[in-house]
């Protein structure tokens, strides 16, 4: 479906000549701005930028900005939940997550090709989106990832924020999978 | 600029938006009376069935010319296929579901659900249709959406999964997991062959037709993972940060690669680990409907228990350095 679209205008690029496409090239940095604009006002450093200790309490870690659990940070099994209306726990860095879907933790954003998205193509993350599953294809998305939310962004503006994400620093950190829930479902209700 | 422009814009209808599908399945070809299958669309029955919560399933392919078969892992569908995949629970059909190849590039894709007279099946809307049958107590059978089609069909590639050279190959595995036997009139290779249906395949095509080389027990395993699970890992469709490929010819090389991947209190698991189907993060993921462990992801509700069975003694007896 891409291809029928993008199709028409790459050979409309050829035919137009070099002109058109030195044109073109400042679209790019305009298209990470608002990329870094909706990361921004989405919230995505909520969950995915880790928090550390500062000297007036808790503050992302720009050093690991956008690049999910740090995987040096070995976590202890997940608490047990009480039975309700108390439903989930997450861990000081913001990245990690116990609840009845089991253990999640915050994915790698950056453009790490081994352990964060350096390797989609912008198809992969569209997919990705569309299917809320992960990696486009597999297991649905965890919470408390608002995939739901994500869902009601334009295409325009969901391909400024992959822009983006692959302009800004990579970090290696490969982030764990997720833990399944206890056998014995919690009660929900 | 409007005179370079022209040129171009001749050329979308190429690329031209895909028809939508007809409301109803009796209006999509499948049919030349109500309950005939018309003529021109052949049956076939892949010899390694993709599980489905145990439906019973029927399969026709409508070929308006010959497939490209020189990529014998890739076959190239003239524009005009259909084909259709009947699902049937407890003795009802439920529903049907179309590819339909409209351009070179362009493929539409359409479920239908069966009236409750099982006279005709109507058109699901885009997002599926859950709850559609009970399949086991307390477990349902939905019908996928069409991005789930594209999942496991393709984005930009489509194929029809169940209709390869292997698949309709007559060397067929006897022990393969579900395995359908032909029934008269169903095509296979030798069928399209002589029909002028299949062009461009290696000469020696039916003379050594494709198989799976392996001892029986692995045989089985490697076509159950490769209709089951190789839609989605493949090195040429790769899943980002995941080097698993699960056709016959790589699957052992890569799931036995180093890595580990979790399986619930078992810190040695890794994807495939010889003679210890515990610590098998494949075998453990097939045994799950756990949403975060389950495979395949979508498209069943019930674990397939003679598979997991085959392959937990498969992975028993599997030595730790294989042959091949």
């Amino acid at each position: 479906m891409t291809l029928n679209r993008s199709f028409p205008l790459a050979a409309l690029g050829l035919l137009l000549g070099a002109s058109l496409a030195q044109a073109a090239a400042p679209a790019q940095p305009k298209l990470i701005r608002r990329g870094a604009y909706l990361v921004s006002i989405a919230g995505c450093h909520d969950c995915h930028t880790p928090l550390k200790m500062g000297a007036k309490g808790p503050e992302p870690d720009m050093t690991r900005m956008l690049s999910g659990h740090p995987d040096t940070l070995k976590m202890p099994p997940a608490p047990k939940l009480p039975e309700g209306p108390w439903g989930w726990a997450g861990s000081l860095t913001m990245t990690a997550f116990t609840g009845p879907w089991g253990v999640s933790y915050s994915a790698n954003l950056t453009p790490d090709k081994e352990t964060g998205l350096g390797s989609w193509t912008e198809a992969q993350f569209l997919q990705m989106v569309r299917t809320r599953r992960h990696l486009g294809q597999g297991r649905p998305i965890l919470p408390p990832m608002p995939v739901q939310n994500l869902q009601l962004v334009s295409e325009p503006d969901l391909k400024a924020i992959f822009a983006y994400l692959q302009s800004i620093p990579a970090v290696h950190n490969r982030v764990p999978v997720p833990i399944e829930p206890a056998a014995t479902p919690i009660p929900m209700h | 600029m409007r005179a370079l422009l022209l040129p171009v814009l001749a050329l979308t209808p190429v690329w031209a938006k895909a028809p939508a599908p007809p409301r109803l399945l009796s209006q999509t070809g499948l049919y030349a009376a109500p309950g005939v299958v018309a003529a021109r669309n052949l049956a076939y029955a892949p010899q390694y069935p993709l599980w489905t919560d145990g439906a019973a399933k029927a399969r026709w392919i409508h070929l308006p010319a010959a497939i490209d078969g020189r990529d014998e892992a890739g076959w190239v569908f003239p524009v005009g296929t259909k084909a259709w995949k009947e699902f049937a629970f407890g003795g009802r059909k439920v529903e049907t579901r179309l590819l339909w190849k409209t351009g070179p590039r362009t493929w539409v894709f359409a479920s239908y659900a069966w009236n409750e007279a099982q006279t005709d099946a109507v058109l699901v809307p885009e997002g599926g249709l859950p709850d559609a049958a009970e399949v086991a107590p307390g477990l349902r059978h939905g019908i996928p959406s069409r991005a789930d089609c594209r999942d496991c069909h393709g984005q930009e590639r489509v194929e029809v999964l169940g209709f390869t050279a292997l698949q309709l190959s007559p060397d067929r595995d006897p022990g393969a997991l579900h395995g359908e036997p032909l029934r008269p009139g169903m095509v296979t290779l030798k069928e399209l062959v002589a029909r002028r249906l299949l062009q461009g395949a290696r000469p020696d095509l039916l003379t050594r037709p494709p198989r799976i080389e392996a001892e029986p027990a692995t045989r089985t395993a490697l076509g159950y993972l490769q209709a089951n699970c190789a839609t989605c890992h493949r090195a040429d469709r790769p899943i980002p940060g995941l080097d698993l490929d699960l056709r016959p010819q790589a699957a052992l090389r890569t799931a036995l690669a180093p890595g580990s991947f979790p399986v619930p209190g078992q810190p040695e698991s890794r994807i495939l680990s010889p003679g210890h189907p515990e610590r098998s993060a494949l075998l453990h993921r097939m045994a799950s409907r756990n949403p975060v462990a389950q495979m395949p992801p979508l498209g069943t509700v019930r674990v397939d228990r003679a598979a997991v069975d085959h392959v937990r003694r498969w992975i028993a007896d599997l030595p730790l350095v294989p042959s091949h």
